[in-house]
């Protein structure tokens, strides 16, 4: 049995099943974003921070920042166990990807709950 | 013609290089490749290659012919050729080559063995054969008639990247062959030594192994009903 510490949840089925779950609520948010924009007669920071004022859409958020998260790291892993065949470089690059993942995770959740 | 053909003898070259062979070919004929390699082999009895039945039954004489891989002794000349006025011969790629066209097949037959290729059942023995209907027996046209010559396994990266914990599509096509297979009833072991993020899961579905298949199988449809009966299980 082959197995991985460092993969997203070290099963291949659960991990797969994240990817595509992931995509979908990314896609759904990417199309969400696109048509407000394109429907907004005027960009002002007022209609986006009043969009973000309702509730759903903070939750909107957080759902897409966690399945950006998962879905990047799912992808980045399987291209650096792919790639990067030094055991070294590859613990090395995966830390730091968690890391900026970490990151981009607790901003997002800044941005949306803590104004 | 010219025939270019990878040579490398570790006993006697520091590295591989590729010769290039001049070849007077008989008219109004449309050679084999395989036909083409035996008439060098006239010329310079020092290369070496693999081949058995020379009709693609046997699998043994895959090889990468002007940039994809197949069975040199059911491609046609003109087929290679497609146009170009030379040919060009590798082994197949991402296996240790042992000298020129040959290859160690080593990992591939191991990737191979992991997936029990042999029926496996823990009801009694009945007094005749285990029947099955000719509905269960349909199940496997499609998936049996893999000579495992690794055409596919080889054109994979996935494979070439990971050759030592990716089974591979020709492994995976013969995993899902007894997963189908009515009168097999270790479904659920087999599922259980599939499930990990690298056995199964690293097919991206660029389907490679499909367009190389001499035999015309499709391991990447084979590799998303073993998908969806691990997705099945777990869920």
């Amino acid at each position: 049995m082959v197995r991985n510490i460092t993969s997203f949840t070290g099963n291949g089925v659960a991990d797969w099943l994240v990817q595509r779950v992931s995509a979908v609520i990314l896609a759904a948010y990417t199309v969400f974003l696109t048509l407000w924009f394109l429907a907004l007669p005027e960009w002002s920071y007022e209609a986006w921070s009043g969009l973000f004022a309702q509730g759903w859409v903070k939750v909107f958020t957080l759902l897409a920042i966690l399945s950006f998260v998962a879905h990047a790291w799912i992808g980045i892993w399987t291209a650096t166990t792919d790639y990067l065949k030094n055991t070294t470089v590859r613990v090395l690059v995966q830390l730091t990807v968690i890391l900026v993942l970490f990151v981009y995770l607790i901003l997002t959740f800044d941005a949306v709950w803590g104004v | 013609m010219k025939v270019s053909v990878y040579r490398y003898n570790p006993e006697a070259d520091r590295k591989p290089y590729m010769q290039d062979y001049t070849l007077d070919l008989p008219e109004g004929k449309d050679l084999m490749v395989l036909d083409v390699l035996n008439l060098l082999k006239e010329q310079d009895a020092t290369l070496s290659y693999r081949r058995s039945c020379r009709e693609g039954v046997c699998g043994s004489d895959g090889m990468n012919i002007n940039g994809r891989n197949g069975l040199a002794c059911i491609t046609p000349l003109s087929q290679a050729l497609n146009g170009k006025s030379s040919l060009v011969v590798r082994p197949l790629p991402g296996l240790p080559v042992v000298r020129d066209l040959v290859i160690d097949m080593s990992l591939f037959y191991q990737q191979y063995e992991k997936i029990k290729p042999y029926l496996q059942n823990d009801e009694p023995a009945p007094a005749i054969e285990r029947l099955q209907s000719p509905e269960d027996r349909a199940k496997l046209d499609g998936l049996y008639e893999c000579i495992l010559c690794a055409c596919c396994s080889t054109s994979c990266p996935s494979f070439w990247w990971n050759p030592e914990r990716f089974v591979g599509p020709a492994g995976l096509l013969q995993a899902y062959r007894f997963l189908a297979d009515s009168r097999d009833t270790a479904t659920d072991e087999r599922l259980a030594e599939l499930d990990d993020p690298f056995s199964v899961f690293r097919c991206r579905g660029i389907m490679n192994c499909v367009n190389v298949c001499p035999k015309g199988l499709n391991p990447t449809r084979a590799i998303g009903h073993i998908r969806s009966m691990l997705l099945k299980n777990a869920t």
